[in-house]
Order: C-alpha cells, then sequence, then structure tokens
C-alpha cells in the first residue's frame, strides 16, 4: 500500500533556534494521526511545514497525488502546491476566523470553495452548502448569516464544512477543539470522528488535549523542543508511556 | 491462533527516580481455535497486563506474541490497527465511549468498520442488545448514564458483534445479574464453538470452571512473587 503522505526528516529553524527537526514518518489512507506536546514544541510549525504554509530549511514531504503518484510538495511549484491545498488538502485553524471569510455569508464560505474547483451553477453550489450546514448542524436558514453573527462553536462547525466541501483526502487541523466549552468540544468531536469515518479522510491534528486524541487519534506522536520523543499507537502511548515527558503528560492530566 | 512466547515486561517510572519494576518475565502460552484460557493469579500478578500486551496497548520488552500470522511485538501501528479490526476482539473491564454516540451505534460500529452495511449492523446490534436485555427505549441514548451492569452489556455487545478469531475478555461476567450473567456465559460457549481462540480473566470462578478448558496461572512468571 502507497502512503498518503510521506514525511522525511523534516527541519525548520528560526534562526538558532530549532522549530522542529528530523521528523519522519508515514500517513497511511483513513488514519488519523495525532502530535501532542507542550506549547513551543514545535507541533505547529511542524504541521505548517506539511501544509504548506512554512518553507522547511530541510527535508521532504510527499503527498500521494492523484495523477502522478508520489510527489514532494517541499519542491513543487507553487501554482501545483495551491491546487493541492484548495482540492486534496483542507486546513482547520484553531481560530475559525482565519480559515473563514468573516464578512461573507455562510452559504458563501462554503461555496467559495467549490467554486475554487471551478463550480459555476448557482443552484448546485447553493445546495451543496445546504447539505454541509446541515451536516455540521448549522440550519439552512443560517445560510445567508455572516460568521460574525455565529457563535464560536458555529464559527468552527462552518470552518469544518468549508473545508471538507470539496471532498479533500488529507485534513490538517490545529487545535481544533482549543478555546471550545467542554459541550461544544464533545459535539465537535463526536462530528470530526463522523466525517473521518464516513468520508475514509485521512487528518493529521495539533493538539495538546490528550482526551481528544485517545477520541479521534489512531496514532499518536508526542513532541517536545522540536524533536519527536515518542510515538506509536494513540492508546499504547497513553497507557504505556515511555519517555519521561510523556510519563509526566499523561500522569498530569486531571480526572473527572 | 495466539501464541506468547517467552515475554517479559517491565515499567520504568521517570518521574518517581527513574525506578524500574518488572512485571513478568518468561511467560509462554497458547491457545488453540476453540479453546478458552483463564488467566489466574492474585491481584497484581499481571492478568491485565499480559493481556493488554496481547492487545497492544502495552509494549513487550522482549519475546513474541503471535496472534494469527502478526508478531504484536514488533507490529507497526497500522498493522496492530488492522489486526484489531478484524481478527482480535477485545472487552475491557470498563466501558469507554466517545460522548454523544448512541448505544445501537455504539454496538454497530465494530461492523460498520468492517465494511458492512448500516442496516445489516444495526439489524445486529439490536440482536445483540435484545439478548443482553438492553430495554430498546435505551437504545438511542449515550451508554455514559447507564448503570455499571448496563454498560458492562453494551461493552460485551459491541465486543461480540464481530466473529473476531481471537477474543480477549477482562472481567466479563463482574456486575451481572444471574440472568444475564448465564447469557454472556452462552455467547462465549458459542464463540469457542465457532472456533475462536478465547483468553479471559474471571473473578467469578463458577464461570471460570465452567467455560474454560485450562488455567494459566501468571504468579509463575512474576518476578518478586513466584513462590
Amino acid at each position: 500500500m502507497t502512503p498518503l503522505l510521506q514525511v522525511e526528516g523534516i527541519a525548520k529553524m528560526y534562526g538558532a533556534r530549532i522549530g522542529c527537526t528530523d521528523v519522519s514518518f508515514d500517513l497511511y489512507p483513513g488514519e488519523v494521526m495525532g502530535i501532542v506536546g507542550e506549547s513551543g514544541s514545535g507541533k505547529s510549525t511542524l504541521l505548517n511545514c506539511m501544509a504548506g504554509h512554512l518553507q522547511p530549511d530541510a527535508g521532504a514531504v510527499r503527498f500521494d497525488t492523484r495523477t502522478e503518484g508520489l510527489r514532494d510538495t517541499v519542491t513543487m511549484s507553487e501554482p501545483e502546491r495551491r491546487m493541492l491545498s484548495r482540492t486534496d488538502w483542507a486546513f482547520v485553524h484553531q481560530h475559525a476566523r482565519d480559515g473563514l471569510r468573516m464578512n461573507v455569508s455562510a452559504g458563501g464560505n462554503v461555496g467559495e470553495r467549490l467554486m475554487a474547483v471551478n463550480a459555476r451553477h448557482y443552484g448546485d453550489i447553493r445546495d451543496k452548502a445546504i447539505d454541509w450546514l446541515g451536516r455540521v448542524e448549522i440550519s439552512a436558514d443560517r445560510i445567508d448569516d455572516r460568521p460574525t453573527a455565529f457563535s464560536g462553536g458555529m464559527q468552527q462547525r462552518l470552518q469544518i464544512a468549508r473545508n471538507l466541501v470539496t471532498g479533500p483526502r488529507l485534513v490538517f487541523m490545529d487545535e481544533p477543539t482549543g478555546g471550545l466549552d467542554v459541550s461544544v468540544q464533545a459535539r465537535l468531536l463526536d462530528l470530526l470522528r463522523g466525517l473521518v469515518r464516513e468520508m475514509g479522510l485521512s487528518a493529521i491534528i495539533v493538539t495538546h488535549d490528550l482526551a481528544v486524541v485517545r477520541l479521534l487519534a489512531d496514532r499518536l506522536m508526542v513532541m517536545k523542543d522540536g524533536h519527536v520523543i515518542e510515538s506509536g499507537l494513540t492508546d499504547q502511548v497513553l497507557d504505556d508511556p515511555q519517555h519521561a515527558y510523556t510519563q509526566l503528560l499523561v500522569s498530569s492530566v486531571l480526572q473527572v | 491462533m495466539i501464541t506468547v512466547e517467552n515475554v517479559s515486561k517491565s515499567f520504568v517510572l521517570h518521574n518517581q527516580g527513574a525506578a524500574e519494576i518488572s512485571v513478568m518475565a518468561g511467560a509462554s502460552l497458547s491457545v488453540a481455535q476453540g479453546e478458552c484460557i483463564a488467566l489466574v493469579g492474585a491481584s497484581g500478578a499481571g492478568k491485565s497486563t499480559l493481556m493488554r500486551m496481547i492487545y497492544g496497548n502495552y509494549l513487550t520488552q522482549s519475546g513474541r506474541i503471535m496472534v494469527g500470522d502478526l508478531d504484536v511485538v514488533t507490529a507497526a501501528p497500522r498493522q496492530v490497527i488492522q489486526l484489531r479490526r478484524t481478527t482480535l476482539g477485545y472487552v475491557s473491564q470498563f466501558l469507554r465511549v466517545v460522548p454523544r454516540v448512541s448505544t445501537l451505534d455504539v454496538v454497530a460500529e465494530p461492523l460498520m468498520a468492517t465494511g458492512s452495511d448500516r442496516a445489516t449492523a444495526e439489524a445486529q446490534a439490536k440482536t445483540l442488545l435484545h439478548r443482553l436485555n438492553i430495554p430498546e427505549r435505551l437504545w438511542q441514548l449515550s451508554p455514559t448514564t447507564f448503570s455499571g451492569g448496563e454498560q458492562q452489556r453494551v461493552n460485551i455487545a459491541r465486543g461480540f458483534a464481530y466473529p473476531y478469531p481471537a477474543l480477549l475478555l477482562d472481567e466479563p461476567t463482574a456486575s451481572l445479574d444471574p440472568t444475564n450473567r448465564a447469557t454472556v456465559l452462552a455467547m462465549i460457549a458459542e464463540a469457542k464453538a465457532r472456533g475462536a481462540a478465547i483468553i479471559g480473566i474471571f473473578h467469578d470462578h463458577a464461570a471460570r470452571d465452567e467455560i474454560c478448558d485450562r488455567q494459566f496461572d501468571v504468579t509463575q512468571y512474576t518476578p518478586g512473587l513466584a513462590a
């Protein structure tokens, strides 16, 4: 089986400081991988390097493209990478306002991604937008409202609809449930889990919340000071952590 | 079907002065198809540890654990994920589920994950829930609010939804009333009859003697505990 994403020796320096270094892994179709670590551990840097938002200093990020098989996205041309990021890739930001157009209607936000892949029929686009708003539990009568009129949880769900409407194969998520109430979080997690299963998505989720990775991720990578210090099956890493830092992390979770 | 060869396991607690605790050394065990083995030994002797090593959520320091054709000790995460989906079932002591997911979906999920269509999966889930006396009015609710015994039965229904060739059962009859206990024992017997290799932990000695072909005492492999 060909991996969907093959990451090899990714490194990113900020001057003399390490952003992340020597990160390698394969992600297979349908797999969900979590990346955990405290803030400053390099997990967002890594995610942005993989998603093409940052240029890594070394390494390769190979993606199994539909037409040409595995291609290094670090060295491909900017237009090609942009095409990928609006078709096969999706990026869910921690703050919904970074991933949405705040002064365009909810329907417009979802429709824009469709138009970027050459959908032109207004009725079709609107029907698809309504369908997707329904899937993320936003009622159809809010389609003409702007995201500024939405709650934080709704904005996050709208961002997810906008990202998934084009049927991507790989979703990058940066703290998708950060800053939301626990009840809203649970709802969002449930939604994400259903979509991942239904659409056969692969995903890479950066978070500092171990409960989130336990529910969503098959595999887990733990980062500290820019290095991957431990990786494996999610329940294995959480139930039998090997590295001192992971043990500290797991034992620090408050029991409810 | 399940072969454990000379495995050992220790925990290193880095945050408690790097204390190294050896919990198992040189354990070997083999379970054939259609056979049910009970793990026995005092609390803390390593019964659950051995079970988790077989399931792959504890790492094994040395030795081999073959489940079917796969060595769990050296397998890549995605191989273990595949193994758990189609070959190796596990009924844990406590149900762990995503909030908000209905009982019916919880039970149907292992079938959906192996490619059954929704209708077939739900029909099978309903049959199991009926059999385990979970009232129909609860099926659309999340099991997180259920009583201990109900959660345990949902957990068993989920564990038996897909016909795994190998099954790990951690206290399947704990906190069950006599009727449901008899049902669960019948389900284990049926799994044996269709050829499943089963490893169980039973504190219920009557159940253990009724259903298990052999006992495996883990105490003999527990460093510091072996008499």
